[in-house]
């Protein structure tokens, strides 16, 4: 055994005059960072294996604890920081690839940060949403190309399926499997309440859910698990995932030791196997292959589903969803590099793709100069944090914004990182039966439509200051941004003004 | 100081017309009374006339009226129009000096018409060769500027109050049975003439009161097909959208309104089932084009007039009736100075579209 060049990231600070040795946060951490010394009588902490999830900080009676970020350090070197170091140590021990979850955690430029919305002075008046109608409702699909009547100059209802949100914003893919049955609940049932959509992500959808199918959106991703055809014609809409903002171009693995029981099941893969996505689907090598399936779906469907193409924020994203908007595709679904993971390689999550904002822009921009932005709906994934970076994504061109971390949080998510170990202490990035319980759909929906109604009042309220009463006013509405602190070349691909301008 | 089209200029404005459905012939000098008593309203940046039916012995051919800062501009335009169309007639445009418009162009009117060679050559309907030549005019020849290039129609604007506007084109020498005006507040000072409104499209003009929050969400979506929004005013996308609608996309004045003032999915959601579909398509398909913030236009086209205002009714705008006239006005002294006794005079609600034709259909 070799030395643990390792040092807690965490320190697990216990004030004993405050601990009454209950033993709470020994039961509720699953990390088993606290233990009762039952000779000193009192509670003891591994630090080590704290991931600062703040369960037992949360769950403590006496406010006893809290966790601090160790203030032990290497020697400073702005280069060589104590991450890459201990990166280092973490792969000379063990040989492998270091995994991570959640979104890119780097200090990399947040656009959503960099804008600023207009109001209305003088010239036209603000809205009040307390006293007049302000509408947020927003359809999706495609625009029909031609107006059509019939013989008593009736105009002909030729538009493609579509969904219809009573606000835009819908919970984005998250698997069964990578979440837990409770938190696919609690979204199901939040989006139902809501007149939104929630996301089965491409791990199927389990037989319990099937009655929230009219508020759902189902995932057929390269692995194809749980794909069959009453899935798809259960669902609202079918998303085919091309890729994934926390990790373009790679695949997802789900180990063998969740696929457990009802995932199992869900996904229709044995028991104990890995679920094992490949990189590319294998069906789709190029745009026209990825057309065929776009219609493969919607002959499986009889043309009533609207298609989505969810694809990872890269490059040459511009080209790419111009090149889906003309492969029979309804919406593009964006994913920019910030979006969240179940589990990801932490290299590829660091530095492969590029900001949501840039990418919407450039699709938006894109399109509009193809003369083809009416044939598809744009939607905006990866880091919408609240309800400004919701009005600022619809201003540059979003139809609506996908939100799976800002969910979470909303489930009780604290962000710590660490959902690829399968123990997520408040029952969300788990499928241990005696953490799933610990989140109550009940409780976990009614927080969800809280915080949708919450954003929805903000969106109203920023929109009313501007002087628009309707979400379809500011979609592409950019003369209402304005950057701060931008190169003129971050402002040309915005296509937004300076502050100030 | 940049130029309109450089710079994105708010405004607020005046507005008023008259309309005779049985085509009566009204003389200019009645809508420049009207526009007098709102002196207010405006500030001296701007104003302008349309008239209709004000060009019978050429109502056939196209009138394109044109600005020119130099002869140079004049020579270079007039080349590309001869290459073009035929050109019936030319002139400068009659004007009464007056201390209170300086610094005018050069203003000349063109009755024309395409050239039919070079119209099966474009493979464009006539409409549509027109717009295209006139978009090429103002935005290649430096200098040039079309600002009406309708048929048995034309416009008038200029840098000053409308009443001076009004006498320094002669307005009373001309007669129409219809009127619209536009005087203008800009927020800046813009000092161009082209920038005046009224906003012509072949017959379409808009005058415009008000300033809409839906900017650049509705320019953006116009520009792909094939407008370019160069003077960046609301009015010259709301006349964009009204042409693309009505003559791309053969919608009516009145579902057109439905699109642009598209009422509430509350107020939708409570029609009848056919209506519900039917305003539901039009909202949904043309999401982009909905207007929001406050406006009140007149919009000319031949042989009928339309009022709107927007759907909160930010912008005020009285319709007064009396026998076969309508006149539509921001304020009721506008019209009660031309006609005292009306039979009729009500506030339009917001998002409802007024619509006027004449009996018996267009001259």
């Amino acid at each position: 055994m070799g030395i643990n060049y390792i040092y807690p990231e965490f320190e697990v600070i216990r004030d004993t005059a405050r601990c009454i040795a209950c033993r709470v946060c020994e039961r509720q951490c699953a990390n088993e960072v606290h233990r009762f010394d039952a000779e000193l009588g009192m509670m003891t902490a591994d630090d080590s294996k704290c991931v600062d999830c703040h369960r037992c900080v949360s769950l403590c009676p006496t406010r006893a604890l809290h966790i601090e970020k160790s203030r032990h350090t290497f020697r400073e070197n702005a280069n060589w920081t104590s991450d890459k170091i201990t990166e280092i140590y973490r792969q000379a021990g063990t040989g492998g690839v270091l995994l991570s979850s959640m979104g890119n955690p780097q200090n990399i430029p947040v656009y959503w940060d960099k804008m600023l919305i207009n109001a209305s002075q003088v010239t036209n008046p603000p809205i009040d949403p307390l006293r007049e109608p302000m509408e947020t409702k927003t359809t999706l699909g495609a625009k029909p190309k031609k107006i059509e009547r019939d013989n008593a100059g009736r105009i002909i209802d030729n538009r493609s399926p579509r969904l219809t949100l009573s606000t835009p914003i819908m919970f984005s893919a998250m698997s069964y499997g990578s979440i837990s049955y409770n938190a696919h609940e609690s979204l199901a049932r939040a989006a139902r309440e809501l007149g939104i959509y929630y996301n089965t992500g491409e791990g199927g959808l389990h037989r319990d859910f099937y009655e929230y199918g009219p508020n759902t959106i189902v995932q057929v991703a390269s692995g194809r698990f749980g794909v069959h055809k009453e899935y798809l014609e259960t669902a609202a809409a079918i998303e085919i995932k091309m890729g994934q903002g926390a990790k373009p171009g790679i695949g997802g693995h789900l180990p063998g030791t969740k696929i457990v029981g009802d995932v199992s099941a869900t996904r229709m893969i044995p028991e104990g196997s890995d679920a094992i996505s490949p990189a590319p689907h294998h069906d789709i090598y190029s745009i026209e292959d990825l057309r065929q399936l776009v219609f493969s779906l919607k002959e499986a469907t009889n043309y009533k589903k609207p298609i989505i193409v969810k694809i990872a924020a890269v490059h040459n994203i511009a080209a790419i969803a111009s090149g889906i908007a003309r492969s029979g595709a309804d919406m593009i679904a964006i994913d920019g590099f910030r979006g969240g993971t179940g589990a990801a390689p932490t290299r590829i999550r660091d530095n492969v793709g590029i900001p949501i904002e840039l990418a919407l822009a450039s699709v938006d921009t894109r399109l509009r100069e193809e003369g083809i932005r009416g044939d598809v709906s744009l939607l905006a994934a990866g880091s919408i944090r609240c309800a400004s970076d919701v009005v600022k994504a619809i201003a540059l061109g979003a139809d609506a914004c996908y939100i799976g971390t800002g969910a979470l949080i909303a489930l009780g998510c604290h962000v710590c990182r660490t959902c690829h170990t399968g123990k997520c202490n408040w029952g969300i990035a788990t499928q241990r039966e005696d953490l799933v319980k610990r989140l109550n759909p009940d409780i976990g929906s009614q927080r969800l439509v809280n915080l949708i109604k919450a954003w929805d009042h903000e969106i109203k309220e920023i929109m009313g200051g501007m002087g628009i009463n309707s979400i379809e006013a500011l979609r592409g509405n950019r003369l209402m941004l304005r950057g701060i602190g931008l190169t003129e070349k971050e402002l040309e691909i915005l296509g937004i003004m300076h502050a100030g301008e | 100081m940049l130029r309109e089209g450089q710079i994105r200029i708010p405004a607020g404005c005046a507005i008023s017309s008259i309309f005779s459905k049985d085509g009566k012939n009204i003389c200019g000098d009645r809508i420049v009374k009207s526009m007098g008593v709102m002196h207010d309203r405006s500030n001296g940046l701007g104003a302008g006339y349309a008239g209709y039916g004000i060009y019978p012995q050429y109502k056939d051919y196209y009138a394109f009226h044109i600005f020119y800062d130099n002869t140079k501009a004049r020579e270079e335009c007039e080349q590309y129009l001869e290459k073009h169309f035929d050109i019936i007639n030319l002139s400068k445009i009659p004007v009464k000096k007056t201390p209170a418009i300086t610094d005018e162009p050069l203003i000349w009117r063109y009755f024309v018409s395409p050239l039919p060679t070079k119209l099966a050559e474009s493979q464009l309907e006539e409409k549509e060769f027109v717009v295209r030549c006139s978009i090429k005019i103002n935005t290649k020849i430096e200098g040039a500027y079309i600002f009406s290039s309708g048929k048995n129609m034309g416009v008038f604007k200029a840098v000053g109050y409308p009443e001076d506007v009004g006498e320094f084109y002669r307005l009373d020498e001309y007669e129409g049975y219809c009127w619209t005006a536009h005087g203008r507040y800009p927020t800046n000072t813009p000092g161009w003439w082209g920038g005046a409104h009224p906003f012509a499209m072949l017959d379409m003009s808009v005058v415009h009161n008000g300033e809409i929050s839906s900017y650049d969400a509705n320019r953006r979506y116009i520009e792909m097909f094939g407008y370019k929004c160069t003077l960046l005013t609301d009015t010259e996308v709301i006349t964009y959208i009204i042409d693309y609608l009505t003559r791309r996309e053969k919608l009516t004045m009145e579902e057109t309104a439905q699109i642009i003032a598209a009422p509430f999915w509350s107020t939708i959601a409570a029609k009848p089932p056919e209506e519900r579909a039917r305003l539901e398509y039009l909202r949904d398909t043309f999401a982009s084009l909905l207007i929001t913030g406050p406006f009140s236009i007149l919009v000319g086209f031949d042989g009928g007039l339309m009022a709107l205002n927007d759907r909160l009714k930010l912008r005020s705008m009285v319709v007064g009736e009396k026998d076969d006239m309508v006149y539509i006005a921001s304020e009721e002294c506008a019209i009660r100075v031309i006609e005292p006794e009306l039979d009729k005079i009500w506030s339009p609600r917001g998002g409802e579209a007024v619509v006027v034709r004449l009996n018996g259909g267009n001259r």
